[in-house]
């Protein structure tokens, strides 16, 4: 099942209602986790408030996507899974995050294989589709990335703890 | 005698990056701090397949820069942390329970360091531009945003 997830704490009404208008369009199945101060009722997605991380963990690994705010935990799973991820970035001018930084990471990160940006929920039917597309033809995302940072940034660490 | 670490970050995305950076404390008596008891089993897991000691784990409340008195709990609870595990060195991802493990660590003499989230693309988060001058080293994950003054860039967690 396609995993959409926003993050811990802030609801996200506007990429789940989205996604919800899409799933019922196109029959897709989806799973969703949507927070405890979301305002929307899915109608055509199973839905949760809160997964614990193994849950979490659990539904990355069997999703054939991921659909997710522009967050760095959603996005570097699906680095390391090496799985397609749509994000719709929250917006500063919305109250959606504090400010752009969302908007930003999404701009960096957009150019790399697998990730789709929808920069407003228009684009959502069309990365999502893209998305489906990457999946039936096994050509994804780019190969799952390293476990761990890059050298230096560890040996710059590593140096100032035994320091 | 091995260096005591504490390794900080609250849940999702800044705990996932921490994570990444685990080899930089290999070696050490490390210990955890995060805003979720979810992560200590994998933690205790990995530990045991290796054969290594389990690491500390220490929870604290969630808070937002709005949550005045969950930011009072949270730095209450970090301060008996930092008192209890008395940490030679000081590692955070963010973001402000890194914000006062630092602040925390310099009173204490450890050295600290704050590696500002991959997220922050284009500014610092606020709590790596409040904490630059209190981190022994400071860090961005972009090359744009570094300074001469700091922070520094020494690659990313990718």
């Amino acid at each position: 099942m396609i995993f959409l997830t926003i993050g811990t704490h802030e609801p996200f009404d506007r990429l789940v209602r989205a996604v919800d208008a899409w799933a019922g369009e196109t029959g897709a199945e989806v799973f969703a986790q949507i927070t405890d101060r979301a305002e929307f009722v899915p109608q055509h997605m199973t839905y949760v408030n809160h997964v614990d991380p193994a849950e979490y963990d659990a539904r990355c690994a069997a999703a054939p996507f991921l659909i997710a705010h522009a967050g760095m935990g959603s996005i570097l799973a699906a680095l390391k899974l090496a799985k397609p991820i749509v994000v719709l970035p929250r917006r500063g001018h919305l109250n959606e995050t504090r400010n752009d930084h969302q908007f930003a990471t999404a701009q960096k990160f957009g150019t790399r294989p697998g990730i789709l940006v929808a920069e407003t929920e228009a684009d959502l039917p069309q990365r999502l589709s893209q998305a489906q597309a990457l999946v039936a033809a096994g050509t994804g995302a780019a190969g799952p990335i390293s476990p761990t940072a890059e050298p230096r940034l560890i040996a710059a660490i590593r140096a100032v703890i035994l320091s | 005698m091995s260096k005591r670490v504490l390794a900080v970050a609250s849940g999702g995305g800044h705990w996932i990056q921490l994570l990444r950076l685990k080899p930089a404390w290999d070696g050490c008596q490390v210990s955890y701090v995060t805003t979720t008891n979810g992560f200590r089993a994998d933690l205790v897991a990995e530990a045991q397949a290796k054969d290594l000691p389990i690491p500390g784990y220490w929870v604290v409340s969630e808070a937002n820069r709005k949550q005045k008195l969950r930011l009072l709990r949270q730095l209450l609870k970090l301060t008996w942390i930092v008192l209890r595990v008395r940490p030679h060195a000081i590692v955070t991802t963010g973001a402000s329970v890194g914000y006062f493990a630092i602040r925390l660590g310099k009173l204490v003499g450890a050295k600290c360091i704050w590696i500002d989230s991959i997220a922050n693309a284009e500014v610092l988060s606020m709590s790596g531009q409040m904490v630059g001058p209190h981190a022994d080293l400071w860090l961005t994950q972009w090359p744009d945003i570094a300074t001469e003054d700091g922070p520094a860039f020494e690659g990313s967690v990718l």
